[in-house]
């Protein structure tokens, strides 16, 4: 899983029909000290994310499909959870 | 999943019979602010896409999921046509 940042949202009226009812939000990955990692990307959000927020992302298919709650749905990518904080050992 | 716009489309005649009457499209990845980002690539289309519209696809096996149970050979698939992007400032 991976660290990122929900920067925006996404609307799309024709979309394959296992993306009816999912969200669909721009994150972008992030590193510890929050600088932005790599290429912004779209995940389905089944946990109630909102912008600006930090969260949990799985970028893998099965994974994604697994928290979409559905079979052979063609997502490469979900949020997973809500960030409260990072505690790093030094 | 990422956004991209459709810059274009590929004729192959000869190819993977699991590829026959999918059309492949040429996309340019896009970043939230809706220019360029990353190299093109080419995707199949199982949502009937234009050449122009902005788009977003899947990377990797679930690419072929919108054709279930044929196994298409792809790594990459264009899943909806994007409406709108908003991304707000921070």
């Amino acid at each position: 899983m991976q660290l990122a940042r929900v920067v925006g949202t996404v609307v799309a009226t024709q979309k394959h029909l296992k993306f009816e009812g999912a969200k669909l939000l721009l994150v972008q990955p992030i590193g510890l000290d929050d600088t932005p990692r790599g290429t912004a990307l779209l995940a389905v959000d089944s946990v109630g994310a909102g912008v600006h927020e930090k969260v949990l992302v799985v970028i893998e298919g099965r994974a994604a499909g697994e928290a979409l709650g559905r079979k052979v749905a063609p997502v490469d990518a979900a949020i997973v959870g809500i960030v409260d904080r990072v505690d790093i050992e030094e | 999943m990422q956004l991209a716009k459709v810059i274009g489309d590929v004729v192959a005649t000869v190819k993977d019979g699991n590829l026959s009457g999918i059309r492949l499209m040429l996309l340019q990845p896009l970043g939230p602010d809706l220019k360029a980002s990353g190299r093109t690539l080419v995707a199949i289309d199982a949502i009937g896409a234009g050449v122009g519209e902005t788009v977003f696809f899947v990377r990797g096996k679930e690419a072929s999921f919108p054709f279930h149970p044929q196994e298409v050979p792809t790594d990459a698939g264009i899943v909806g046509i994007v409406d709108h992007v908003d991304v707000p400032e921070m």
